[in-house]
């Protein structure tokens, strides 16, 4: 029985300087920073367990050049549960951990209001200091990229190489409804059109590998599961774009689970779907805008994007009139995200322009091919290249995603209170609680343990390699009645 | 290769071409969103940064994953 799919998503943002010039670390680092002077205690990131160039295979190749830990730049944990930090030039939000795509997404929306709020925050703290815009997107157009990853809890006992053969043909073919779309190409190549489904494809060069900022690959090998390692694998996946159609990161993440669910109970087509060059298939699919053209599969024959998912929803239909959703985010969530999977696929074969409000790059490309016949453009004006970026530009004033009437499924409302509160159903609840009511005791957090610090020797760490104990349902009790760090740890002595 | 059968493949030719009606409904949703789309790009001339040039030139994001 496939491991219930706990996951989170981080959104590495662009940031600029409104006038122009500055330097996006320092503006990474007023935002990090303003933020968390707000907050009742500013908790610094524990790096205890970070080790980025650990690889599931078993071990890298000797060439192979993973992230450095960079432990001098700003990083604050919230009492949502989640991770706000500076991330080489960029401000990134890692959601906590979620039990259910709704509530990742829930987690995700939250994000771009922390964004929105470190940057009025960074506006009263350093007045005069020029004014930050951020942006939800993943590429400058200019060939550089940066990620919005996601991460599901999977079972270490399923071999990493029937993983990858489980993933590859989702992960590209999903691009027709998660893409966030995109004007032109950065890089030289044949064929090319105007305007692309996803932001991420061209980047991408291997299938399989350690890196996240060179050679990026389809599958990232990362081994660092932030549980325990002889029970979880952390499966990090790096390809996709940052949405602002909620829609579109739900069934992102929905759809995700229920293949990687599907992989561990063997309920997949096998090597079936399997390109034969993945990579080139991606790219392919990113450019194919009459979602058409098939690619070829490994065992000689060819498919188009839009079968294959259609292989996958059916898969996962048959999967769960058996196996039931406990696994995928439970039977209410579960169902919508199947239905709606059904309705996107049937609305991108009959009718793309009918899914404006929930698939990004169909809303953006919308959008310019109207503004484009308004004012009798060709393709290389700067105005589409600037409506582009601006689709993502979190300021509202700004916006353009924010104008096009996108479909909502987690309300302002909602999503304010998730700035602050954590998930009730992972372990995520136990660190926004304990941040929340101790924030002066706890010296540092990561994924999987709290550092108390009492003000005797020697510090207290509380492990939680769990993901799916510290919820509310293991803690609320306890921490009702703690009122303090002390009676805390006392407790969880006894 | 036993995992084959297990599915269905949908084959392209299969794929029914479907008459899509355009009921009165239909037809009244599509001139509303016309009309939004219109007043929207009315907005975006406002909206769009001053300078689409230097903007889209300013615009660099080094070091990302």
């Amino acid at each position: 029985m496939a491991l219930p799919k706990i996951l989170g998503i981080e959104t590495e943002f662009g940031i600029s300087h409104v006038r122009g010039g500055g330097d996006p670390i320092a503006g990474s680092t007023a935002l990090v920073n303003a933020y968390a002077a707000r907050l009742k205690g500013h908790t610094r990131w524990d790096f205890h367990d970070e080790s980025p160039g650990r690889d599931a295979r078993g071990s890298a190749p000797l060439d192979a050049r993973p992230p450095m830990v960079e432990t001098h730049l700003a990083n604050t944990v919230l009492t949502n549960g989640a991770r706000f930090y500076v991330d080489h030039a960029h401000p990134e939000y890692s959601s906590p951990e979620c039990s259910s795509a709704i509530e990742a997404v829930r987690y995700d929306v939250a994000g771009e209001h922390v964004l929105r709020r470190a940057t009025e925050a960074a506006r009263e703290l350093y007045p005069g200091a020029p004014e930050l815009a951020v942006y939800k997107n993943n590429s400058d157009g200019k060939g550089n990229s940066y990620g919005c990853h996601e991460n599901y809890l999977v079972d270490r006992e399923l071999p990493f190489a029937d993983l990858v053969v489980a993933v590859v043909p989702h992960f590209i073919t999903r691009s027709l409804f998660c893409g966030a779309g995109k004007v032109g190409y950065e890089f030289a190549g044949d064929d090319q059109g105007h305007f692309q489904l996803t932001q991420r494809a061209e980047f991408f060069e291997e299938v399989v590998g350690l890196e996240t900022t060179i050679k990026r690959p389809i599958v990232n090998t990362r081994d660092e599961p932030h549980a325990d390692p002889k029970r979880y694998r952390r499966l990090h996946v790096i390809l996709g774009d940052a949405n602002l159609a909620q829609v579109a990161t739900w069934l992102k993440l929905g759809t995700t689970t229920m293949v990687l669910a599907m992989a561990e109970d063997g309920a997949l087509p096998g090597r079936a779907l399997l390109p034969a060059n993945p990579v080139r298939a991606f790219q392919h699919i990113s450019g194919d805008l009459s979602l058409r053209a098939p690619f070829d599969l490994a065992d000689g024959a060819s498919i188009t994007a839009l079968e294959a998912q259609w292989c996958l929803y059916e898969a996962a239909v048959t999967y769960t009139d058996t196996q039931g959703f406990d696994a995928v985010g439970g039977e209410v969530d579960g169902r919508a995200v199947l239905e709606r999977w059904q309705a996107t696929l049937h609305g991108l074969e009959t009718d793309p322009s009918s899914l404006a409000g929930s698939v990004d790059w169909i809303a953006k490309l919308r959008l310019l091919e109207a503004y484009r016949e308004r004012h009798q453009l060709s393709w290389d004006d700067a105005r589409l290249a600037a409506m582009d970026l601006q689709y993502h530009d979190l300021r509202p004033e700004r916006s353009l995603a924010a104008r096009l009437g996108l479909e909502v499924l987690v309300g302002d409302e909602e999503a304010q209170a998730a700035v602050s509160e954590p998930p009730r159903t992972t372990r995520a609840y136990f660190r926004g609680r304990c941040l929340e009511q101790y924030p002066e005791q706890i010296e540092s957090a990561n994924w999987d343990s709290l550092v108390f610090d009492l003000g005797t020797d020697p510090l207290h760490r509380v492990p939680m390699m769990d993901p799916l104990r510290g919820t509310a349902a293991h803690t609320e009790a306890l921490l009702d009645r703690c009122t303090t760090a002390e009676q805390l740890l006392r407790e969880l002595d006894a | 290769m036993p995992e084959r059968e297990q599915i269905r493949r949908p084959k392209r030719e299969e794929a029914p071409e479907e008459v899509i009606e355009e009921t009165a409904a239909g037809s009244e949703q599509g001139e509303k969103l016309k009309a939004d789309l219109d007043e929207l790009l009315d907005e975006i001339d406002l909206v769009l940064e001053d300078n689409a040039e230097e903007f889209v030139r300013g615009y660099v994001q080094k070091g990302g994953q």
